[in-house]
């Protein structure tokens, strides 16, 4: 660490002195391997932050790779972060249409929690939960991980027995949630109405204190790097736009925009897309894609301590770091890729926010957005083999896929390196939906998350 | 919000009047076979372009109509009555394709 600080004071001398090409880019090659410390933070400072360095690389496409990941979204990143990181897979591309994290990794609300109901749910988000702890200093990129506790409201009994029998399975399986009564929900988060007089009285709730937030760009970019620096290669504005296959019917590689790119193993990690891309190699999805929207306020002092969502009345809020508090609304009644969605959905939102939380009524909304989420029947993801020999899926993630990243790329990544599903990944087959083994959360955690 | 014309009631009508109800023209006949029966419920084209879908107008005549949407820029192309023959429409945009 030392050592490379230094090389920042001396290296540009030694350049200036030797002019040697050589010595120029050894300073470079040490620039990149900059690691986030408080000695190199104020090393930084004192240079006016003028010394950081890229944070990934952006090679060319090369001809071929040992596999290839479809989506630099979060989910695609984290796999090719752990391929690396934990099966010494490092010749590997993650190809992206757009620009990294672009998609529904930069427009989500950021919310994570464990307390699904099924067993296969909970072992795959408690995971994810488990990694999100200490993703920071694994990645060396700080994410910004916040368990400032999630709340969620029950406004009738039908509400309140449904959340009870969460609060009892996730206690069985060893994951933390607890039953508040209103008072106790209040003094949680002060700004709560629980008036007995309002539509929608808030009768209970259910608290998962290890839930919380995490700053989603940071995933993204903190994958990246850490993707970057043991050897994959980032391709951004490259959209596949066929996957090719060999005599034999395994893929051999893919058509993009800047060329063919060859790899005998692909992972499909496209989010909303996905359907579009799995007909590139003639596979029908049990996917249906629709528009998810998200809005923030105006950015004000801290007044939210927490999350809270309400499944009933579709609302939920938190607060950022900087100040907008966050809102997530609806699917759209229809499928689209249009990444907007109609203005009646958010507003049914933001009827039932200003009924919760009386104080926000003022505020002004600064932005609003739409994302396009793919849902399977049963809400749960796909994580696994597909009926072509080579190609992998990774989707379905639906309306709440943000909290799953760390945990959905370690498990595909897995997948993907050794060809056989994760013991956590083996449940959501794609195979379920012929054999009838579901994993129904649709009528069992929230709508939106 | 979309407009949508209710092939029964012959108007253009708010969105919010209608249900949306999936996919059009799957049929149902599957002799029984798993995988044939997997593709019914659960399989879809799930289109980037031109879907074929079924509304129902629940706060109008009530009765189910197919429509053909553009999925890219939502708008919709036709819609025409339950058991007509689905219309041939050009791809509407150059994104539909995409």
């Amino acid at each position: 660490m030392g050592f490379s600080s230094a090389t920042k004071i001396i290296g540009p001398a030694l350049v200036k002195v030797a002019g040697v090409r050589l010595t120029i880019k050894a300073v470079d090659l040490w620039m990149r391997r900059l690691r986030f410390s408080v000695f190199n933070l104020v090393r930084q400072a004192l240079a006016h932050n003028s010394g950081w360095p890229e944070q990934w690389r952006s090679p060319e496409p090369k001809a071929c790779y040992d596999a290839i990941i479809v989506g630099a979204g979060g989910h695609g990143l984290a796999t090719a972060y752990y391929m690396a990181k934990e099966h010494g897979l490092t010749n590997v591309a993650v190809l992206e249409k757009g620009w990294l994290g672009g998609g529904n990794t930069g427009r989500n609300t950021t919310i994570l929690r464990s307390n699904y109901l099924w067993e296969e749910s909970e072992a795959i988000y408690e995971h994810s939960l488990k990694l999100w702890e200490g993703l920071s200093q694994d990645l060396n990129y700080n994410v910004m991980y916040s368990p400032r506790g999630v709340m969620m409201l029950a406004h009738n009994t039908h509400d309140a027995q449904v959340s009870k029998r969460h609060v009892h399975a996730n206690r069985l399986a060893g994951i933390d949630n607890e039953w508040l009564t209103p008072d106790e929900a209040k003094a949680f988060c002060p700004i709560l109405n629980i008036s007995k007089d309002i539509r929608y009285p808030i009768v209970g709730a259910a608290l998962q204190r290890r839930g919380g937030t995490a700053r989603h760009d940071a995933v993204a970019w903190g994958y990246a790097r850490a993707a970057s620096a043991r050897g994959v290669d980032i391709v951004q504005n490259c959209e596949v736009t066929g996957i090719r296959r060999g005599a034999n019917g395994a893929v051999t590689g893919v058509d993009t925009s800047r060329g063919f790119v060859g790899a005998k193993k692909i992972g499909v990690v496209a989010a909303g897309h996905t359907s579009v891309v799995m007909a590139m190699a003639g596979v029908r999805m049990p996917l249906e894609s629709y528009p998810l929207q998200a809005l923030v306020s105006e950015p004000v002092k801290p007044m939210m301590p927490c999350v809270v969502m309400s499944n009933t009345i579709h609302a939920y809020m938190s607060q950022s770091d900087k100040g907008e508090l966050v809102i997530g609304a609806g699917t759209d009644a229809y499928t689209s890729y249009s990444q907007t969605g109609g203005l009646h959905i958010a507003t049914h939102t933001l009827e039932a926010i200003c009924e919760l939380f009386p104080a926000v009524r003022r505020l002004r909304m600064l932005r609003n957005w739409g994302g396009i989420v793919d849902v399977t029947p049963d809400r749960s993801p796909i994580i696994g083999k597909t009926p072509v020999p080579g190609l992998f899926v990774n989707c379905g993630w639906g309306t709440g896929g943000f909290k799953a990243t760390p945990g959905s790329g370690h498990v595909f990544a897995h997948t993907v390196a050794t060809g056989e599903p994760h013991p956590i990944a083996a449940p959501f087959t794609l195979d379920r939906f012929r054999t009838g083994r579901l994993i129904d959360e649709a009528a069992a955690a929230a709508v939106a998350h | 919000m979309l407009l949508i014309r209710c092939p029964y009631c012959a108007m253009e009508r708010p969105e919010v009047e209608f249900r949306h109800a999936g996919h059009a023209h799957i049929a149902r006949d599957t002799g029984g076979d798993d995988r044939a029966w997997a593709e019914v419920l659960y399989l879809r084209d799930n289109p980037k372009g031109v879907v074929a879908e079924r509304w129902r107008h629940v706060a109008g005549c009530a009765r189910y109509f197919n429509c053909l949407r553009d999925t890219v820029s939502d708008r919709i192309l036709k819609t025409y009555k339950a058991g007509e023959p689905m219309p041939d429409v050009a791809a509407p945009s150059a994104g539909a394709s995409r």
